[in-house]
């Protein structure tokens, strides 16, 4: 997994709230065997019309927003366990999804691939979308190790929450396997042990 | 002191990983075609086994047609992915249940049916809807594809312990409403985002009188307000149906799994982080308006005005209500719609086709519906014909399709053509989910049952 530690940013606003994965890749993408090629697919359904044109009004075909930054509506990935939705923005480009709020196992995908899920309070937020509409070049940024993000257009700071183990996780680019790997013999005294077996 | 959740959650422990998330100890893992390629790929690059093969139980079921099963898929991508789930049981040495075995089936379906799905485990499986099995007070819940490749390489996974949340429904329900109900009304007052966090227990006289299939029905639900996952404690109900079960224990074994699940239940001093109370004789059968099952109302109701939230509530609102081609102040109830749906692993067992085909039996097919009736599994077909349901169906105008996700998540074939009207007791009704463009209104077997016969919105309680 790549290392995370900073990152500056513009970033791309999607003020919509409940974003679900079906959202973020539509299950008839979800035909492959990799985990390549579905960033290409990522809001399939609100970036391409019907023939597969782009949609000029979706913000994704807009060239006036960009960045490795999404800032989205609350409650976003909710939905589906696939992972795909996972796979499809990171193989877009984004490495930090900033949102109210996130689903739960949505969460837990984004950190297994890394990609950084940031909560900020509604009124961070609401100030994020409102200074992209001003200027569409604003930029954000992202500290891992001191946990906070700063909209710099304006200087406003939040700290954000990540469990310990996550964050080395991804200062350092392990993964879970490793990690669980590494503790066979605390699994098999497990087995032994356990009160009920099944 | 403990709840439920906490006494099967303590007995999972393997460690507990220094300011970070538990390792947990995984009893059961489903597997299926669509979230577990990536993970078989990833055990062969580094170049490992299946740690507990004999804990894996792999099905067809997501990508699947539901017509012509005998013959060869005929998407050839998707052919491909269940071939290659039927090539990783083999490489790996797993038990696979392919298209067309007398034990395939959807997954959250076939688990229970043959007994692998049993009271104080822990469950995880590619798919959200994982949180069913706590129905038979397990925590089940669903993974990503990461996750699948941890628990395949070290039958454990990394979890941060959630927050518990007791929900009680208080009394009974009224004749004609059914745990989808429950389910629908319960999202709709706690919003799809409004158990996030948390792990449910179900309580309360309206759960207790539930059937396995209705419990099932209930917790398969709790991951559309958020939930972690959903849980009922066992008890007679759940025995009765596990006992003689293939993979249930069996004898004196039979006997001592009893005695130990008789004690998973949350003690009276139990302290959940939140409780809500619902009087379950309030409910009336539910429809939903929007795009997501939080927008659900009961049948006869009006489509909300937007509350006067911030600006992406709004949008948020308005966008739902357009694609649904709806406007607030509406009354559903009466309305034409195209298709009935009848399946998936939230009302696909035999006890919803128990209740469609009572309902239909004697009636007709409205001429304007196209009904697509698919069983969750082939243990639940077989019971339909020996039932003489299937009798019932044809009569009245209706097809058995055979087992599999279908138009749950139109992956196969089974897609709602763009702007029409479809009353499916699936699970979702987002955008696209039913296929392009296709709008859907998630209600119960006995809601779909009156639409399938009035080609309307009809209650049928009245
Ligand atoms: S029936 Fe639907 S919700 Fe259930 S496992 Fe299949 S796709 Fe998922």
């Amino acid at each position: 997994m790549e290392k995370f530690q900073t990152l500056t940013s513009t970033y791309v606003p999607l003020p919509i709230e409940n974003v679900d994965t079906d959202q973020i890749i539509p299950a008839r993408f979800l035909k492959a065997t990799t985990r390549e090629g579905f960033g290409n697919y990522l809001f399939a359904d609100w970036r391409y019309d019907k023939s597969g044109n782009p949609n000029p009004d979706f913000v994704l075909n807009n060239p006036t927003y960009s960045g490795q930054i999404l800032v989205a509506g609350k409650n976003f990935g909710s939905g589906s366990s696939r992972e795909h939705a996972a796979w499809a923005l990171a193989g877009y480009g984004f490495r930090v999804i900033v949102s109210s709020f996130f689903a739960d196992i949505f969460k837990n995908n984004a950190l297994n691939n890394g990609i950084l899920p940031i909560v900020v309070s509604e009124d961070f937020l609401n100030d994020l979308f409102e200074c992209v509409n001003k200027n569409p070049q604003a930029t954000i940024t992202v500290n891992l190790e001191e946990q906070t993000i700063t909209n710099n257009e304006n200087g406003r700071t939040e700290s954000f929450e990540i469990n310990a183990y996550k964050k080395e996780c991804l200062l350092k680019g392990l993964d879970d396997i490793d990690f669980l790997l590494s503790n066979k013999d605390k699994i098999e005294a497990y087995e032994k042990n356990r009160i009920f077996n099944y | 002191m403990k709840t439920l959740f906490d006494k099967i959650w303590d007995a999972h422990i393997v460690t507990e990983v220094k300011d970070g998330p538990t390792q947990l100890y995984i009893d059961r893992h489903y597997c299926h075609e669509v979230t577990s390629p990536q993970a078989f790929a990833g055990l062969r690059s580094r170049g490992l086994k299946v740690f507990r093969p004999e804990k894996t139980i792999l099905t067809a079921d997501h990508n699947i047609p539901t017509m012509d099963q005998d013959k060869p898929i005929r998407d050839e991508v998707s052919r491909f992915q269940v071939d290659t789930l039927a090539k990783n049981a083999q490489e790996f040495g797993l038990t696979y249940y392919g298209l067309g075995h007398p034990k395939n089936g959807i997954v959250h379906v076939i688990g229970p049916e043959n007994g692998y799905t049993l009271p104080g485990m822990t469950i995880v499986c590619g798919d959200s809807h994982t949180s069913t099995h706590g129905a038979f007070g397990a925590i089940a819940f669903g993974i990503g594809t990461s996750e699948v490749e941890m628990v395949l390489a070290s039958q454990c996974i990394l979890q941060t312990r959630p927050k518990t949340m007791r929900i009680t429904f208080r009394g009974k329900l009224n004749e004609g409403v059914t745990a989808k109900d429950m389910a629908l009304y319960m999202i709709s007052q706690l919003t799809t985002g409004g158990a996030t966090g948390y792990f449910v227990e179900y309580t309360g006289e309206a759960v207790e009188n539930l059937s396995m299939e209705g419990r099932m029905t209930l917790c398969n639900l709790s991951i559309e307000m958020g939930a972690r996952g959903g849980m009922v404690a066992p008890d007679e109900t759940t025995f009765a149906y596990l006992k003689g079960r293939e993979f249930a224990p069996k004898g004196e074994k039979w006997d001592e799994a009893v005695a130990y699940w008789r004690t998973l239940k949350s003690d009276d001093d139990a302290v959940f982080d939140k409780e809500v109370v619902f009087d379950a004789s309030q409910i009336k059968p539910m429809i939903t308006y929007g795009t997501n099952p939080g927008m659900a109302m009961p049948i006869d109701g009006i489509i909300p005005e937007p509350e006067n939230g911030d600006t992406a509530s709004r949008i948020s609102y308005e966008k739902a209500l357009n694609y649904m081609g709806f406007k607030p102040g509406e009354k559903l109830e009466g309305k034409p719609v195209d298709y009935v749906f009848l399946g998936s692993c939230t009302n696909g067992r035999i006890e919803d086709f128990r209740m469609f085909a009572n309902y239909v039996k004697g009636k007709k097919k409205a001429d304007n519906i196209t009904a697509w009736l698919v069983p969750g599994s082939w243990q639940v077909r077989k019971q339909i014909e020996a039932e003489g349901l299937d009798k019932i169906l044809k009569e009245a105008g209706f097809e058995l399709r055979q087992p599999g996700c279908s138009a749950c998540l139109a992956m196969n074939d089974d897609k709602i053509p763009a702007g029409k009207y479809a009353v499916s007791t699936s699970n979702r009704n987002f955008e696209g989910r039913q296929g392009p463009g296709a709008r859907t209104i998630l209600a119960g077997p006995l809601v779909a049952a009156a639409a399938a016969v009035t080609g309307r919105i009809t209650d049928p309680t009245k």
